[in-house]
């Protein structure tokens, strides 16, 4: 049994047991009634909501849940999860905030949204940093037990902002004391004051379930699962996320509740995928269609070591994950296992690939197939750990010594790294070559549905290791086929011993050759072999007009805000179409003609003007940008509006 | 049951057709002789045999050698043979690297491969001078060293290779000379035959750069009073005559004795098996002039190697769960369906 307590400084004095009969026979009569509040319920099209507070509130984890509820109901959904690079940064502040936006929606979303139609905000530090992108007329949430003194100090309010009617004017407001009511929810399960304040997210998530239809049994079972080892933080858990749901349920406060009905999605078989997830599991794919074992080497860094976190739980698929030393070791041990004929792929981010640099140009030299990942993030240097960028291109492109040309491929969203992992290693195969796999921080943390696809329906990656000799006179390492690619016989095959190494060698025969014009033909053919590949990828296609007033050129993980804006722009009679480039070197075959057929390139890209230098470069077009470097994606309102600009 | 015999190889047989391009008399060319004579009687055919190498004079040793080779990129040779290694580790691999290339711009891998205890043979040339780049002074020279870049003598304190081995706990540590032919060949043998990572210091002549530093040790005449050449089990013992012995002092630290004034019980016996490093350690600490170096193998004992722990890791988790299935891994996690 379960002591009698209340917290000395709790003001609503109700015991355990009190509360409980309050609370608890509620939600017996919300299972048996679901509709016993008769609070009415309105039906929307689309919503947008963010969870935040400090570091240490769990917001991460609200949000997470919140996306697999929505996601299992079956909205189509998009998620933007935001937060500092520090673990834990002094609680309270305004660079301790964390968020985590969702919008879920009953037609298909493309973005997170650009406002937000509620907003939960767990301190004052939150309020401020985050209301501005509350809509006018949007719902806030605030626990109100932390706008004290000194919490309102630490966020440099000088008052009360919840009592400042110009402040909250535009917002209906709902003060909530949620601290208060989680630790009364799990009084009497002998928690500390510490553990019981860190039920507060679940208090919030069930307040926010309620406020929009959602059945919680998705979280229960988490939540069971989770915590099943630990009875009474699983018990609390549990009690706080019904108490929040079910203060919506009985406060005159909420006078009306919502829902978002499922969305038409192409009929199949879905599921929620972050764009690390989905990049894992498309490299583990990869590794399976091709008949090989899966050689993962990386350094831990943000936003990346997701990656590393997936694939070191599937061994069992033959995957062998190597936490290296550092970066260079990371790159260089992969180009051994390619060596020894293994799938083989690191990970990093923009200052793990700089110091990986050397390496790919090993990999180049010796022409042997790997796949290097970059989830992008804000630059240079350190820059913005944990926040999107997409300013890595020109380095993917350029940034080894010598002419060291290298193919790149970059998913469009969190569910495309699934496909584009496939098909970098496809082409890493296939032309032995390494690949960049340009994701970012948005893609990686982000999530959507992801419709799951049949085994049967992948294509096979043939993979081919010679075991007798290609000549009269012996194996020659490199004696090309028809596309210039060279075999790849693998350390122990018999008859076949032959060297390789970073140094400039003869053609055919693979050994040493410094001659003028043996330099000038490898560097010919090295970049002629790239090039070529642009007959080997998909043609590049047009969303929107076909032809017409603006091309709008995006790539990476802009796609969603890209098109909608497009769309929209469409739709109001515009002529624009939309090019989404996911294979960036070789750009497309037919990419220069369809530049052509627009009077205007617009190029919206989070850098200052990568993608549009080598549009403007390769094919002598007068494109403009669309460039921001903030550590946030795009607001389909910013593009919308420099589409408008150029009309 | 029958088995076939392998052909009986002979050092020909491990000569690629490329010219050798080392400067007259330097000292790899010995090295890369013994190695040749050495590789036909280590039971290993050559196709699984692979030398991986940096940069550096020595590192061109692999496209003279015709195994499988990979020439790499300075002082990654470790790495990608960590890598390569763990992918088949039914490859018997070599690492080929100097003193500045494994000490200096590698030194982060030498140290994790060798901590990992990663199963690799890595041959240390250590010239003590980066001749490649035509003089400059190495991790290893010896301070007050004057070359082109220390044209007053170097202020660095050297590293002593052995000794930051053995800090990460090599599980083989040797040194030998290159050309004191039978006793390089007897420790490449060995280092052949250790399961788990086998560094070899080879003190190499650089004829051109910096010639004769290691003639206390190479020289026939005057190693026998310079150097103790250990054997398994016996006292430490040299000299012209073997007159000599090492026993510890009181303060634990090694001294030089004459061997008809102590009774034999009294001199330090030699243990390569000792599970304690400190003991390999305190003869990597014994160097010339100050001290009789010792020469052979300091170290040999056994542990597990990470690319079989890496291996058995992977298939022990296919046992446990069955080869994963990708149908499985897509429907992991809550999955819904759109009619």
């Amino acid at each position: 049994m379960p002591a009698k307590r209340s917290y000395e400084n709790a003001s609503l004095d109700l015991t355990f047991y009190e509360f409980e009969r309050k609370t608890f026979s509620m939600a017996t009569d919300v299972v048996d009634a679901p509709l016993a509040d008769g609070k009415p319920l309105e039906t929307l099209e689309s919503v947008v909501i963010r969870f935040c507070g400090d570091s240490g509130d769990g917001m991460q984890l609200a949000g997470t849940q919140f996306t697999n509820t929505s996601a299992v109901f079956g909205n189509d959904i998009s998620t933007l999860p935001d937060f500092p690079a520090e673990i834990r940064a002094p609680a309270g502040t305004l660079g301790g905030v964390s968020g985590y936006q969702i919008c879920f929606s009953n037609r298909e979303v493309f973005t997170p949204g650009d406002e937000l139609d509620t907003l939960v905000a767990m301190n004052p530090a939150a309020l401020k940093t985050n209301v501005a992108d509350l809509k006018r007329g949007g719902t806030l949430i605030v626990n109100e037990d932390e706008f004290d003194k000194a919490n309102l100090q630490k966020a440099f309010y000088k008052d009360n902002p919840l009592e400042d009617p110009n402040i909250m004017a535009p917002y209906r407001l709902h003060k909530v004391p949620m601290t208060r009511l989680t630790r009364d929810s799990v009084a009497g399960l002998g928690l500390t004051m510490k553990e019981a304040d860190r039920c507060k997210n679940f208090f919030a998530l069930g307040l926010v379930y309620w406020l929009y239809e959602r059945d919680m049994s998705s979280t229960e079972d988490w939540v069971r699962e989770k915590f099943g080892k630990k009875p009474e933080i699983c018990e609390s858990n549990l009690r706080a996320l019904r108490a929040g749901y079910n203060y919506g349920f009985s406060t005159e406060s909420f006078t009306v509740h919502y829902k978002v009905n499922p969305a038409k999605l192409a009929p199949g078989k879905y599921r929620k995928i972050t764009g690390n997830e989905a990049t894992a599991m498309g490299f583990v794919t990869a590794a399976k269609l091709s008949g090989k074992k899966l050689f993962y080497s990386g350094y831990p860094i943000t936003p990346a070591s997701d990656i590393l976190h997936e694939l070191s739980i599937l061994k069992n698929y033959g995957v062998r994950t190597f936490q290296a030393e550092d970066e260079i070791a990371a790159i260089t041990s992969v180009i051994g296992a390619a060596y020894a004929g293994d799938m083989a792929i690191t990970a990093s981010s923009g200052p793990g690939i700089a110091l990986k640099g050397e390496g790919l140009g090993l990999a180049v030299m010796t022409e042997l197939p790997l796949v290097c990942i970059n989830v992008q993030r804000g630059g240079p240097s350190t820059g913005l750990p944990t926040k999107t960028e997409q300013a890595d291109l020109l380095m993917s492109m350029f940034g080894r010594n010598g002419e060291c040309p290298m193919p790149i491929v970059a998913p469009s969203g969190p569910a495309d790294c699934f496909a584009m992992a496939i098909e970098s290693m496809r082409i890493a195969i296939e032309f032995m070559t390494p690949v960049f796999f340009l994701s970012d921080g948005y893609i990686a943390n982000g999530a959507e549905p992801w419709s799951v696809p049949n085994v049967s329906d992948l294509k096979p990656i043939p993979v081919s290791h010679p075991t007798q000799p290609n000549t009269e006179n012996g194996y020659m390492p490199y004696l090309r086929n028809e596309k210039r690619v060279r075999p790849w016989a693998v350390p122990g095959t018999p008859g076949l011993e032959h060297r390789i190494g970073g140094i400039e060698k003869a053609d055919v025969t693979g050994n040493l050759d410094y001659s003028p014009n043996n330099h000038s033909h490898m560097v010919n053919m090295r970049a002629n072999k790239i090039a070529g590949i642009a007959d080997y990828i998909p043609e590049q296609p047009v969303e929107g007009m076909q032809e017409g007033d603006l091309l709008v050129l995006s790539w990476g993980g802009t796609y969603g805000s890209v098109k909608t804006a497009c769309d929209h722009a469409v739709k109001q009679g515009l002529s624009v179409g939309h090019a989404h480039i996911r294979y960036l070197n070789p750009f497309p075959k037919n990419l220069g003609d369809i530049i052509k057929r627009f009077k205007k390139v617009l190029v919206p890209e989070l850098n200052l003007g990568q993608l549009k230098m080598l549009i403007r470069a390769t094919y002598l077009v007068d494109a403009q940008g669309l460039n921001k470097v903030k550590g946030k994606p795009f607001l389909v309102s910013e593009v919308s509006e420099a589409i408008h600009k150029m009309f | 049951m029958s088995t076939t015999a392998l052909p009986q190889l002979t050092a020909k047989d491990f000569a690629s057709d490329q010219e050798v391009r080392w400067c007259p008399r330097c000292g790899d060319y010995s090295i890369l002789a013994q190695m040749r004579k050495v590789l036909p009687n280590v039971g290993i055919p050559k196709e699984k045999i692979v030398f991986v190498s940096g940069i550096g004079c020595s590192s061109r040793f692999p496209y003279y050698m015709s195994t499988y080779g990979f020439h790499t990129i300075h002082g990654r040779a470790p790495a990608v043979a960590t890598g390569l290694k763990i992918a088949n580790p039914e490859l018997q691999v070599w690492v080929i690297t100097g003193d500045g290339d494994a000490l200096s711009i590698g030194g982060n891998h030498f140290m994790h491969a060798i901590r990992r205890n990663v199963d690799l043979k890595i041959i240390l040339f250590n010239n003590q001078i980066y001749g490649l780049t035509k003089g400059q002074y190495s991790p290893t020279s010896p301070q007050g060293k004057k070359t082109k870049s220390t044209p007053f003598g170097s202020v660095d304190a050297p590293l002593t290779p052995l000794s930051v081995a053995l800090g990460a706990g090599v599980t083989f540590a040797a040194k030998s000379v290159d050309v004191d032919i039978n006793h390089l060949q007897m420790v490449l043998e060995r280092a052949a035959a250790h399961k788990g990572t086998a560094l070899v210091e080879i003190y190499q002549d650089c004829n051109v750069f910096n010639t004769g530093v290691f003639e206390f040790a190479q020289k026939k005449d005057e190693k026998n009073k310079n150097c103790i050449y250990l054997e398994h089990g016996k006292p430490l013992k040299f000299g012209e005559k073997l007159d000599k012995g090492i026993r510890r002092n009181s303060q634990n630290c090694p001294e030089v004795v004459d061997i008809n004034s102590v009774p034999e019980d009294d001199l330090l016996f030699h243990d390569e098996k000792s599970p304690d490093p400190g003991y390999a350690a305190m003869l990597a600490s014994m160097r010339y002039p100050h001290s009789p170096e010792p020469m052979g193998i300091y170290r040999c004992v056994e542990k597990p190697t990470y690319d079989e722990a890496v291996n058995f890791q992977m298939n022990s988790r296919i046992e446990a769960q069955g080869t994963g299935d990708l149908e499985e891994l897509f429907n992991s996690g809550d999955t819904w369906t759109v009619k």
